[in-house]
């Protein structure tokens, strides 16, 4: 139990982002640095990304994706970059992929299916306002 | 003493709520007229004696009395009253009891307020029993709250800090009385499903039950929320976390449930569908407490990671879920069928909302079950967090924010737009003209925060059109306020609230300022046209805690002069630290400072501007009011 209390005060502790002086100068690269680092999952923490992270590890990561980013490197070879260290469980947003095409399509599929059957519920009725004229 | 009382009324509850739930089956056969009397008062006896239960809990948080193992575990004497009192919900033990309070309520007050004398009524209250039976059970057997611990301990483990808090007392509650609220819907489902009443009749005694359920449903996630963003330290309102979707997935079905009964109720058709929306709403009501808890998600909120009460929880969802599919399956081939409709109608319109809120839950329910799958079957780990569901749920808002307006405006039956057709152009025209505003004077965005923009706008507009055509009638009136019709409000507040939330939450996304500085005393600091002064730190000592406390000065603007008090707060007992964030309001906007740890000889500041961010809960407060207003009608109308 007590240990258990241990690991639900450590989930919960506070998340401060960026430290002073992480940020680049460059505005541009910043932005993309923020949105880089909001979908790459910190590997220490519950369900949050490096940007809103404390943890050092998380730190490094941005420090990373910066040190790239000023390299010059593009956000598709950071990206792959952190999956080639940490693996696809890094990634919050999941590439599409033959493993994550359920994930993709199913909204859409849900979407469409629903229609289909709004539709069919309406053209039946359409018919049988047709068929059974009002008295 | 108290807690053995406790204990035992817990046993007697369980054996009412048998007689509840066996009794009414046995005499439905024989003597109808018995069976109902006889469920009410089982009802209203099994609620008097969880109460007694609860109290007798209540006091031993109160008296601290360490020999009871929950209260050693999660109470601490140097703990303000009101902590000590949510403390009684703050664990496993405790809020499975608050659970089964709650259940025993709602079936008490159906024994009390429902009028009809007739066999739906005691197969409604049969359900309930079933549930109250279920969950005494789980509690008696697998979390009693009032085991002791011998020898008594002198002093407790403490409440983690972080849920010290006002707004986190009454989260459990409210979020409670919604999940369970929805427990109604699927004992009016099963009830329906075994039973000849005609739609209308079960869709109309259902509508009110499950509106209370949604409107505190709305509240508890609104204040978790709202909790989140000013205790966690940064201003994140969502984070896509397992738990929130959990509460979230509920929410969503339920509020296709809301309209979908309308539906049913007025024009006798989508019954098929009501009745599987309302017992699918509460097998996520059931999964978002129970799934989370028992710790296949991990999360923070899992108290219970206890194989034995796993297993026993997801015996209970699995049997009530099963129950309410199979029942739906056999009857469904005996239900009358559904009346036609015409595509462009009020209940055409309502069907394509529908289309939308089951869309969007089974988004939810893919997004957060999908690494699980994944990885069970041995596929790889993955991650699925908020990039995708903004992805997803992106695209799917701008549709339905457009639609949305149409389906008050419509006619039940055959509707046209056509008499509408200049108000709506202004809608669209003020949206539109908007939309631009925003982007000269913020810059523009990506297309789609744009388009979201705009249909956010032209929701809160459509929604102001309806209110106007609502209250047309009335006029001459329109000052005294009590004697307008509360259902000139339900929609326009509900669809309005959505507007401003969504309005809120882009734009406290988009133009959030942030400022991270390392500073000595007497620096400043400049964000969102403001000058802030550093001053210096100071130790305070709180009921429970000290605290290293900075004070800001605003050096410009309205607030000049005035100080912001960031805290960093250290729990003796609990032996772990918060941080208090400091937030100005300026209306809508929120300046927000925290003091982080120190740097050198410095202290690390983050401080943020947070424009319009209290629309969002605002939002949800509006759309609870348009709840509580439909409510208020049906209730009007009873009486």
């Amino acid at each position: 139990m007590a240990r258990l209390l241990i690991l639900f005060v450590l989930m919960l502790t506070p998340a401060q982002a960026l430290d002073p002086g992480e940020a680049l100068a460059d505005a541009a690269l910043e932005t993309r640095a923020r949105a880089l680092s909001q979908e790459l999952r910190c590997m220490v923490c519950q369900n949050q990304s490096i940007d809103d992270s404390d943890a050092p590890l998380a730190k490094d990561l941005r420090q990373f994706v910066r040190a790239r980013l000023l390299a010059g490197d593009s956000d598709a070879a950071i990206r792959a970059a952190v999956v080639e260290r940490y693996g696809e469980f890094a990634l919050f947003r999941p590439p599409v992929a033959p493993h994550t095409l359920a994930l993709w399509a199913m909204p859409l599929l849900i979407l469409l299916f629903g229609v289909v059957m709004a539709w069919r519920l309406v053209g039946k009725s359409a018919r049988q306002n047709t068929s059974t004229p009002l008295q | 003493m108290i807690a053995e009382f406790g204990h035992f009324v817990l046993v007697l509850a369980l054996a009412v709520a048998l007689v509840q739930a066996l009794a009414p089956l046995y005499l439905m056969q024989r003597d109808t007229a018995l069976a109902l009397p006889l469920a009410r008062r089982a009802a209203l006896a099994q609620f008097i004696l969880v109460l007694l239960a609860f109290l007798a809990l209540t006091y031993g948080f109160v008296r601290s009395d360490f020999s009871l193992a929950v209260v050693f575990a999660n109470s601490h004497v140097a703990k303000p009253l009101i902590y000590k009192i949510a403390g009684v919900w703050g664990n496993h033990e405790g809020s499975m009891l608050l659970w089964v309070l709650i259940v025993a309520a709602y079936g008490a007050a159906y024994a009390a307020f429902s009028k009809t004398q007739d066999g739906f009524s005691a197969r409604v209250l049969m359900v309930q029993g079933w549930l109250g039976v279920a969950f005494l059970a789980f509690l008696l057997f697998t979390s009693n709250p009032f085991a002791r611990l011998l020898p008594a301990p002198f002093s407790g483990q403490g409440l983690t800090p972080i849920l010290q808090d006002p707004a986190l007392a009454a989260h459990p509650p409210l979020l409670y009385a919604g999940y369970v609220g929805f427990s109604m819907a699927y004992a009016f489902a099963l009830a329906a499903l075994t039973g000849k009443e005609d739609g209308q009749d079960w869709a109309r005694r259902m509508r009110p039950w499950i509106l209370a359920a949604w409107v505190f449903l709305t509240l508890g996630i609104a204040l978790g929320s709202y909790w989140a963003y000013y205790e966690l330290g940064w201003g994140g309102f969502w984070f896509w976390d397992p738990v929130e979707n959990a509460s979230l997935m509920p929410w969503l079905a339920g509020t296709a449930l809301l309209h979908s009964a309308l539906v049913a109720e007025k024009r006798d058709t989508l019954k098929r569908w009501t009745l599987l929306l309302a017992i699918i709403t509460f097998a996520l009501s059931l999964s978002g407490t129970f799934l989370v808890r028992s710790g296949v998600l991990t999360s923070v909120h899992a108290f219970a990671n206890d194989p034995e009460r796993g297993l026993f929880i997801l015996a209970i969802l699995g049997l009530f879920t099963l129950a309410g599919f199979l029942l739906y399956g056999l009857r469904l081939p005996h239900l009358a069928a559904d009346r036609p409709f015409q595509p462009v109608s009020r209940e055409g319109l309502l069907l394509v909302n529908n289309i939308f809120l089951a869309t969007a839950t089974v988004t939810v329910f893919i997004g957060t079950i999908y690494p699980l799958i994944l990885d069970a079957l041995g596929m790889g780990k993955i991650s699925v967090g908020a990039p995708y569901f903004n992805a997803v749920f992106a695209p799917l808002t701008v549709p339905f924010a457009l639609l949305l307006p149409l389906g008050p405006l419509a006619n039940w039956r055959e509707g046209s737009m056509r008499p509408l057709q200049n108000k709506l152009a202004l809608a669209a025209g003020a949206a539109a003209l908007v939309t631009c505003g925003i982007m000269l004077t913020r810059g523009a965005a990506s297309l789609m925060v744009m388009a979201l923009f705009a249909a956010a706008l032209w929701l809160f507009f459509g929604a102001a059109i309806d209110m106007a055509q609502r209250l047309a009638p009335y006029r001459a009136r329109l000052h005294k306020f009590w004697s307008l019709p509360a259902s000139a409000f339900t929609a326009p507040l509900a669809h309005g609230g959505l507007a401003v939330m969504l309005l809120g939450i882009l734009a406290a996304t988009q133009w959030r300022e942030e400022a991270v500085v390392a500073a000595s005393p007497g620096q400043q600091i400049e964000i969102a046209g403001v000058a802030l002064r550093y001053d210096g730190l100071r130790e305070v000592d709180g009921p429970n805690y000290t605290a290293e406390q900075a004070r800001l000065t605003y050096m410009s603007g309205p607030h000049q002069g005035a100080h912001l008090y960031p805290e960093r707060r250290f729990y003796e007992a609990e032996r772990s630290q918060t941080t208090e964030a400091a937030i100005t309001t300026d209306l809508i906007g929120h300046l927000y400072a925290v003091v982080g740890e120190a740097s050198g000889d410095k202290r690390v500041l983050r401080i943020w501007y947070h424009p319009y961010v209290a629309l969002i809960w605002l939002g949800a407060v509006l759309m609870a009011l348009g709840g509580s207003f439909a409510l208020a009608t049906r209730l009007r109308r009873q009486m």
